[in-house]
């Protein structure tokens, strides 16, 4: 009886219909919460849907503010994307693979911005990139720049709130991959630049696509930080997030319209990246 | 064992319900003298009972002040009222109320937003006014100093989003001007417009005379003529499905009363 539930952990035949079988039925302990779990996560949605005025939805969609907002958002949560890409990666590889007093207490920083409100975090932004804030007092005093109310701050606030989901999917991976790949490396008198660049980086790609993803995904639906930091206007700052809040109150078929998209738009980039990448990252990690 | 303990609970239940229907019947059919005094002496003596329960007040940006006052001093005269607030864009408000949001009385900045929630309000009263001003970070800055400079590209502007009646307001006073604003951002209540001030972040804003005085010297106000044709209308009503109409009404007659209004005034609203 041990030797046979030890035997589906060992042998790797995920899927296989005999190795289902001899699993046993599915608990129903596990499988009513389970379904209620699922129920409870898309039920909303097609709650959704049953109120999306379809007979106007075109003409809803296509009207030019709803493009705007949804051209802004693309191509902020973009932007935001390159940075976290840009910043994060390096970030990773010091938490991973690098040994230094207060690592720990580095990670958990960097999650806070995962766990707190994102309004925190425009507050933040604020009162150190804000007109009278720590940094952007001197930006504005010096360069004449300020950062709040322009596009600039969309992608500040949507990188800073996005920049964990990529830091903490590819430090997992770097911890969980095999080192003597790049020991070997090392050992051939590759240098750790070199090691980072042709072995660790294709070696955790899966993870920081996965990471990528989350951070747009992220991005896009990014609101609170936003609006407390980069204001709202429509064609600047105003994402689609943003225009769908403000719908709500002046025009709620919009804002379903708005709302329609948004999702449609993640579900494509979430389900479309997810079978190309993320089934690679699970080989990766495990 | 557990058989009979459920037949205990049918029992007990049915007991109770019954004590209710004649409790209920006792006091609406027959007027015995036990439960008719309280009853017929209230109409004499005009000190009404004490209201009890949990009054719910969803009310616009711009009465947070005023109206927290005004649920003083409701619990004052009944101390086991519990007055509870919510503040925020009337726009928001009407929303949240028409899909059901549980709330007693509802008082918006505009009328525009209380017809928004018509199908669950009933009939509303005015009981006040307000107007926009022109406010700037201490010391001004930017040395704005009209509604003109609102449409100079240069200067960090911030209006109320349409959608809240601040903006609404400012609409029409830039329609009135025949100026086009250029605004760097639309808050999403009143207060949201005027922190973007008193924080500096922007040189100048609109938002209403009242809030302005509230903010105290963290702003300074600029009064401009074109601000006197514009003028918002704030309604208040009690709601349909109201849980404690006694207190709810109690709050809107406090409200239109003397003293309410008093407060009101005090804080730079317009009276009736």
């Amino acid at each position: 009886m041990t030797q046979q539930s030890a035997d589906p952990r060992t042998t790797p035949v995920r899927g296989s219909a005999p190795a289902r079988r001899r699993r046993g039925r599915v608990p129903v302990a596990l499988l009513v919460p389970a379904v209620l779990g699922l129920l409870f996560l898309v039920s909303p949605f097609v709650g959704l849907l049953t109120r999306v005025p379809w007979g106007s939805l075109g003409s809803l969609v296509g009207s030019e503010p709803v493009m705007e907002a949804l051209w802004l958002s693309l191509r902020t949560a973009t932007a935001a994307t390159a940075i976290c890409l840009l910043l994060g990666i390096p970030l990773a590889w010091l938490l991973a693979r690098t040994s230094f007093r207060g690592k720990d207490l580095a990670r958990a920083v960097i999650t806070m911005p995962l766990v707190m409100p994102p309004v925190v975090g425009g507050v933040a932004l604020l009162s150190l990139l804000g007109r009278r804030g720590l940094l952007g007092q001197h930006l504005d005093a010096w360069f004449d720049v300020t950062i709040p109310f322009t596009t600039g701050a969309v992608v500040v606030a949507e990188a800073f709130v996005a920049l964990p989901f990529l830091v903490l999917s590819v430090d997992g991976a770097l911890r969980g991959a095999d080192l003597r790949y790049e020991q070997a490396a090392a050992v051939l008198g590759a240098s750790r630049w070199y090691v980072f660049r042709r072995v660790t980086l294709p070696l955790v790609g899966p993870a920081v696509i996965a990471g990528g993803v989350l951070c747009f995904a992220r991005a896009l639906g990014e609101f609170g930080a936003t609006i407390t930091f980069a204001g709202n206007f429509p064609g600047t700052t105003q994402t689609m997030p943003l225009a769908i809040y403000l719908a709500m109150e002046r025009d709620p078929d919009v804002a379903l319209a708005l709302s329609l998209v948004l999702v449609a738009v993640s579900l494509a980039v979430l389900v479309g990246l997810r079978s190309k990448w993320l089934a690679g990252l699970v080989g990766v990690s495990s | 064992m557990s058989r009979s303990c459920r037949v205990c609970a049918l029992c007990l239940v049915t007991a109770a319900a019954l004590a209710l229907v004649g409790c209920s019947s006792g006091t609406g059919n027959e007027a015995g003298p036990t439960s008719a005094a309280p009853t017929s002496a209230a109409p004499t003596t005009p000190e009404p009972e004490p209201l009890t329960g949990e009054l719910v007040v969803f009310a616009a940006a711009s009465l947070q002040d005023t109206f927290t006052q005004i649920g003083d001093l409701l619990r004052a005269d009944n101390p086991d009222l519990t007055v509870t607030f919510n503040f925020g864009s009337s726009g928001t408000l009407s929303t949240q109320l028409v899909e059901g949001a549980p709330a007693d009385v509802f008082a918006s900045a505009n009328a525009t937003t209380m017809q928004g929630a018509a199908a669950v309000v009933n009939e509303s009263a005015l009981f006040t006014h307000n107007s926009l001003v022109i406010v700037v970070p201490e010391g001004n800055p930017a040395g704005v100093t009209s509604l003109a400079d609102f449409a100079n590209a240069d200067l960090k502007i911030a209006l109320c989003d349409p959608v809240a009646p601040c903006g609404a307001a400012a609409e029409k006073v830039f329609t009135t001007a025949g100026l086009t604003a250029a605004p760097d951002t639309l808050g999403q209540d009143v207060k949201a417009t005027l922190n973007l001030v008193t924080a500096g972040e922007v040189d100048a804003a609109l938002v209403y005379k009242t809030d302005a005085i509230a903010a105290g010297d963290a702003v300074e106000t600029v009064t401009f003529p074109e601000a006197a044709g514009v003028v918002n209308d704030y309604p208040i009503a009690t709601l349909k499905e109201s849980a404690n109409l006694d207190a709810a009404e109690a709050f809107v007659a406090l409200v239109l009363s003397p003293e309410g209004q008093k407060i009101l005034t005090d804080a730079g609203f317009d009276g009736t």
